[in-house]
């Protein structure tokens, strides 16, 4: 079973290869139909294959660079990335992770900085999932109310408020389909960038919700821009990571050959699936990854990892299914077509 | 619409300065560990180049690392692209149903 095992030559350790292809393929699926880099799923799966701390970050931000920009191309053939938008939310997350990292070096002058950073993201993660819930609980009962609009019934609506704040320059953003003053895109992602920078992480949990719960994009469109924006910052992290000497470049490129196909699939799931369905599929996600760090937060590594790993398979399996099943359906309603003509 | 632009290109050129040190700074305390490859165990090829620019040039080790993942990602995009194609499956147009 040798052919199974490759060396890893700056790392200088024997890995499992298919276990690369299955972490890339995975977060490929998950982050392509969520629209984000997902390096809370691929840190814990590279610690158990056995890869150095010290390097699995860095690889895992190269691989989610490679990923992202897969997950871009797609999207925005689908016509789902809002560039103008991107680009101006990452003037914002700019300005917010310096924010969020000086907080943190505040924090750690102190000695406080393990447990904060960990309870904040704990509060965060419940706040996101009890917000989507709620959000899907009110657009079920407006659907049966018969209160529709022109995507369909929706659950909270603040973006319709903050958009009546008309602070100049405003801007219509096409993609989108919305106006408003380019100040709320920059804020919002001012404050996302802070909390992202604060609590060390990439920032497209945070991104998504945002978009759509504040921005008031449809959440097609919240994960292909967002992706766009977990591409930049990927690029960029995998620059400084790779300076600092932690990436393990043999496997990203294992892992993004998952990675490519998994990407397709998570990407092109999303033509199938309602906006609902998915963000109630990333609210179960959160919730997962809150768990995991409560668990973490009290000692046991373990089983933080078997349920992030087990809630990954899940999801991935879900997309999957949704993914092939809609697929299924447009070839057949072709076929049908092309026999009635 | 020049005056509406004007302010954003300013945001947009300073941030393109201050992009660099803001995220370096978000990457969190810089350990100072050096980690060094053991490159006794190749002798020629892609490998011992790699080795040899991670060993001696990090910024170089940085660069390339960005090319080939950035290579790699799009090309991987666009094969993988083109197999999805093969299925006949529409990847031009989709709806906006939020629920």
């Amino acid at each position: 079973m040798d052919w199974m095992y490759m060396w890893m030559p700056i790392a200088g350790v024997n890995i499992f290869w298919p276990g690369l292809v299955l972490i890339g393929f995975s977060v490929g699926v998950i982050g392509g139909f969520f629209g984000m880099g997902g390096a809370w799923m691929v840190t814990p799966g590279l610690n158990i294959l056995g890869f150095p701390m010290a390097f699995a970050i860095g690889t895992d931000i190269a691989h989610i660079a490679g990923k992202s920009m897969i997950s871009t191309i797609r999207h925005s053939k689908f016509g789902n990335v809002d560039y103008k938008l991107g680009v101006i939310m990452i003037i914002g997350t700019v300005f917010g992770i310096e924010i969020g990292a000086q907080l943190v070096m505040w924090l750690e002058s102190i000695g406080k900085v393990g447990p904060v950073v960990r309870w904040v993201y704990v509060f965060v993660l419940l706040l996101i999932a009890t917000m989507v819930f709620v959000d899907y609980w009110k657009a079920v009962r407006k659907k049966k109310a018969g209160i529709v609009g022109e995507h369909g019934a929706e659950g909270i609506t603040w973006y319709k408020t903050l958009h009546r704040i008309k602070i100049p320059p405003v801007m219509h953003f096409k993609v989108s389909g919305i106006t408003c003053s380019a100040w709320l895109p920059i804020m919002v992602s001012f404050l996302t960038g802070i909390l992202a920078g604060f609590l060390g992480i990439g920032g497209g949990l945070l991104r998504m919700p945002a978009l759509v719960y504040l921005i008031g994009c449809p959440t097609h469109i919240a994960v292909g821009t967002d992706l766009f924006e977990v591409m930049i910052s990927g690029l960029y992290g995998t620059f400084t990571f790779g300076a600092k000497g932690r990436i393990e470049i043999w496997a990203v490129f294992v892992m993004l050959c998952g990675a490519a196909i998994g990407a397709q699939i998570g990407t092109v799931a999303t033509k199938y699936a309602k906006g609902y369905g998915i963000r109630v599929a990333f609210g179960l996600a959160v919730l997962a990854c809150m768990v995991s760090i409560i668990l973490k937060q009290f000692k046991f590594d373990i089983s933080a990892t078997v349920l992030i790993l087990s809630a990954v398979g899940l999801i991935c399996l879900y997309i999957c299914v949704i993914m092939f099943k809609g697929a299924a359906e447009e070839l057949r309603e072709k076929r049908m077509e092309k026999s009635a003509a | 619409m020049k005056t509406v632009y004007s302010p954003l290109l300013l945001i947009a050129g300073a941030a393109a300065f201050l992009l660099p040190e803001a995220l370096w700074a978000a990457g969190g305390s810089a350990e100072m560990l050096v980690v060094v490859a053991d490159s006794r165990q190749v002798s020629s090829g892609v490998n011992r180049y790699l080795l040899d620019l991670y060993n001696t040039n990090p910024m170089g080790f940085g660069i390339l690392c960005v090319i080939t993942t950035a290579i790699l990602g799009c090309g991987l995009g666009l094969i993988t692209d083109f197999i999805m194609k093969q299925t006949g499956i529409d990847l031009k147009s989709r709806k906006i149903v939020e629920h």
